[in-house]
C-alpha cells in the first residue's frame, strides 16, 4: 500500500517527457518564427518558395516533432496493462 | 442545383449511415450497454482513436474559419495554426496511462465519472455536468449552423432544408450507434479530411503557378502577408503564442477530448494513436491554412472568410472532385457535432440521471432514456438552429476557452497532485468560468489585457485557486494506490 504502483512510475515519466517535448516544440516554433521572421522582408530567403522563417518553424518543425514522437514512443514508452486484475510486472 | 457537387456528398453521407447501422448491430448484442454506447466499450484501436481525436477537435473553425482568416492575415495565421500540432501528442502523453488506469479502476465512462470518483463530491459532479451541458450545447448548435450554411452554399437548398438534411444525418447515426459509431465515422471522416486537403492544396498551387509565383504575388500585394506579424503588422508574438494555451496544451481540459483518452483498448493503441494523431493533425492544419493563404492571389477579393474554402474548391477543381473535397469540412463539422451530442447526452443520462435521479434504473430504462435524450437534444438543437437566439451565440463564445479554464486543473492535477481535493476543484472551476466571462467583456472594451488571448489569465487564475483551496481547506493527501472499487 505504501509502495507506488509500478505502472504509475512509468506513467509519470511519460507525462514528464510529454511536457518536455511540448516545451521543445514551442521553443523551436517560436525561435525560428520570430528569430528569423523579424528581419526586414527584403532580407528573407526562400526555401521551396516559402519564406525561410516559415519553412524552418512550421514545415521543418512539424517534421522534426513527428520524427521525435515516433522515436520517443518506440524507445521510451513502455506498454503496461490498464486493468488492475493483470496487476503484475 | 449543382448535382456534380451534390452526388459525391450524398454518397459520403450514405457511407456514414452504413457505418452507424453496422455499429448499432454490434450494440444490440452488447452486455454492458452504458459503457458501449457512451464509450465504445473501451476497445478503440490506435488508428480509430487518433482519427476520432483529430476529427472531434478539427471543427468548422479549422476548415472554414481558420483558412478564411489565413486568407486575410497571410503566413502569420498559418504560424498560429501550427500551435495545434502539440495537441496530437500532448493530450495522450499527459493524460496517458495514468488516466487510463484510474478511469478503469473507477469504472468511469465519462470525464465527470472520473472527477466524481477522484474528488468524491456531488458539487463537483453537478457543477461540471452543468458547464458541459450549457457550454457544449451552445457549441454544438453553432456547429450545426455552420454545417447547414455549408450545405446551403454547396447545394443551393434553402437554409432550413439544408439544416434539416444535416440534422437528420447526424441524428440517425448518433442515436442508433453511440460512441462506437461516432468513433468509426470519425475515422472515415478524418481520412476524408486528410485526402481532401491534400488534393485541394495541390490544385491551388497549380492554379497559382507554383509556390514561388504565389509568394511573389503576395509580396507585391502586401509584404506583411509574408511576415509572422499579419497583414497589418498587428499580430504580436505574445498574442500568437497565447494560442498555445487555447488550441494547444489547454485542449487537455476539453471534455470531448478527455473522454477519448479513456476509450482505448491498450497501451499499444495509445502509442499508435500518439504517432498517427501528431502527423495527421499537423498535416491537416498546415495544408488547410496554406490553402487559405495561397488562395489569395488565385481568387482575390473574397469578403466572407468562411466562403474561401468552398469558393476556391469550386474554382480550381472539377465539380465532382470539389464535391469530395468539400465533404472534408462537412466531415469535420459532423464529427464535432456528433461527439458533442453524445457527450451532452452522456452528461444528462449518466452523470445526472443515474447519479441523482434514479440510480437503480434497469438496463431497459437506461437504453430507452439514452436513445430518447440523444434524440430529444438533437431536435432541440435543430429548432434552435432554425432561428438562433442571441443567447446561444453568446454562450458559444465561451465554450472552448471557458471549458478549458474550468476543467484543465481538476483533471491534470487530479491525476498527478495528491493534495488536490474537492475544494480546490470547485474553486478552480468557478474561478475559471467566472474570470473567463469577466475578462471576455474587459477585453472587448479595452483590447486584450497584456496582449494575450482571453484564455491565458483564467487558466493561470484557476491554477492558483486549485492549489490555494486544496492546501487551505480540508488538506489531505489522496491515496492513488488503494483501488477504490475492487
Amino acid at each position: 500500500m505504501e509502495e507506488t504502483d509500478w505502472r504509475f512510475k512509468i506513467a509519470h515519466r511519460e507525462a514528464k517527457i510529454g511536457v518536455s517535448l511540448a516545451l521543445f516544440n514551442f521553443v523551436w516554433w517560436f525561435g525560428f518564427a520570430y528569430g528569423m521572421g523579424s528581419r526586414p522582408v527584403e532580407e528573407y530567403n526562400y526555401v521551396f518558395g516559402l519564406p525561410d522563417w516559415f519553412f524552418y518553424s512550421c514545415v521543418l518543425g512539424f517534421l522534426v516533432i513527428s520524427v521525435l514522437v515516433v522515436v520517443i514512443v518506440h524507445f521510451f514508452f513502455t506498454e503496461v496493462p490498464f486493468d488492475d486484475e493483470e496487476d503484475s510486472p | 442545383m449543382n448535382y456534380a457537387v451534390l452526388v459525391p456528398m450524398i454518397v459520403f453521407l450514405l457511407v456514414i449511415f452504413f457505418i452507424g447501422y453496422w455499429a448499432s448491430r454490434k450494440l444490440t448484442s452488447s452486455s454492458n450497454f452504458i459503457s458501449d454506447y457512451f464509450l465504445g466499450g473501451r476497445e478503440l484501436g490506435g488508428f480509430v482513436l487518433a482519427m476520432t481525436m483529430v476529427a472531434t477537435y478539427g471543427s468548422a473553425s479549422s476548415f472554414l474559419g481558420g483558412p478564411g482568416t489565413a486568407y486575410t492575415m497571410g503566413f502569420g495565421w498559418v504560424l498560429l495554426a501550427m500551435a495545434q500540432v502539440v495537441t496530437g501528442y500532448f493530450v495522450l502523453m499527459i493524460l496517458g496511462k495514468k488516466y487510463a488506469i484510474m478511469a478503469r479502476r473507477y469504472k468511469a465512462i465519462t470525464m465527470i465519472d472520473f472527477l466524481k470518483s477522484r474528488y468524491d463530491s456531488s458539487a463537483v459532479v453537478l457543477l461540471s455536468a452543468f458547464s458541459i451541458i450549457i457550454f457544449l450545447f451552445s457549441a454544438m448548435a453553432a456547429q450545426w449552423i455552420g454545417g447547414a450554411r455549408l450545405v446551403e452554399s454547396l447545394t443551393g437548398l434553402s437554409y432550413n432544408s439544408a439544416l434539416f438534411l444535416f440534422a437528420v444525418s447526424v441524428l440517425v447515426y448518433v442515436t442508433i450507434g453511440g460512441f462506437r459509431a461516432v468513433a468509426l465515422t470519425d475515422a472515415v471522416q478524418g481520412a476524408v479530411m486528410l485526402i481532401g486537403t491534400l488534393i485541394l492544396l495541390v490544385a491551388v498551387i497549380i492554379a497559382g503557378g507554383g509556390i514561388p509565383n504565389i509568394v511573389n504575388d503576395l509580396l507585391n500585394e502586401n509584404p506583411n502577408l509574408v511576415t509572422p506579424y499579419g497583414a497589418n503588422g498587428d499580430l504580436t508574438a505574445a498574442y500568437v503564442s497565447s494560442f498555445w494555451i487555447l488550441v494547444g496544451v489547454g485542449v487537455v481540459g476539453l471534455p470531448q477530448i478527455a473522454v477519448r483518452a479513456m476509450s482505448y483498448k491498450n497501451s499499444r493503441s495509445m502509442h499508435r494513436a500518439l504517432i498517427i494523431g501528431t502527423i495527421v493533425t499537423g498535416f491537416i492544419m498546415l495544408n488547410m491554412h496554406l490553402i487559405g493563404v495561397f488562395a489569395r492571389p488565385v481568387m482575390p477579393g473574397i469578403e466572407i472568410g468562411d466562403k474561401v474554402i468552398p469558393l476556391i474548391a469550386l474554382e480550381t477543381l472539377p465539380p465532382w472532385v470539389a464535391g469530395i473535397v468539400l465533404a472534408a469540412p462537412m466531415a469535420a463539422i459532423m464529427s464535432t457535432v456528433d461527439s458533442l451530442l453524445l457527450l451532452v447526452s452522456s452528461s444528462i443520462v449518466k452523470d445526472v440521471y443515474l447519479n441523482y435521479v434514479k440510480p437503480d434504473a434497469t438496463i431497459k430504462t437506461i437504453k430507452r432514456i439514452s436513445f430518447g435524450v440523444t434524440g430529444m437534444l438533437g431536435i432541440i438543437v435543430f429548432l434552435l438552429a432554425l432561428n438562433p437566439p442571441e443567447l446561444l451565440i453568446f454562450l458559444n463564445l465561451f465554450a472552448f476557452g471557458g471549458l478549458e479554464a474550468a476543467f484543465i486543473w481538476p483533471i491534470v492535477l487530479g491525476l498527478y497532485w495528491k493534495w488536490g481535493n474537492k475544494y480546490g476543484a470547485i474553486a478552480s472551476m468557478a474561478t475559471g468560468i467566472v474570470s473567463y466571462i469577466g475578462l471576455h467583456f474587459y477585453n472587448l472594451e479595452n483590447g486584450n489585457l497584456f496582449g494575450v488571448h482571453t484564455v491565458t489569465l483564467p487558466v493561470l487564475l484557476s491554477l492558483v485557486a486549485f492549489v490555494a483551496f486544496s492546501l487551505l481547506i480540508g488538506r489531505k493527501a489522496y491515496q492513488y494506490n488503494v483501488p477504490t472499487l475492487k
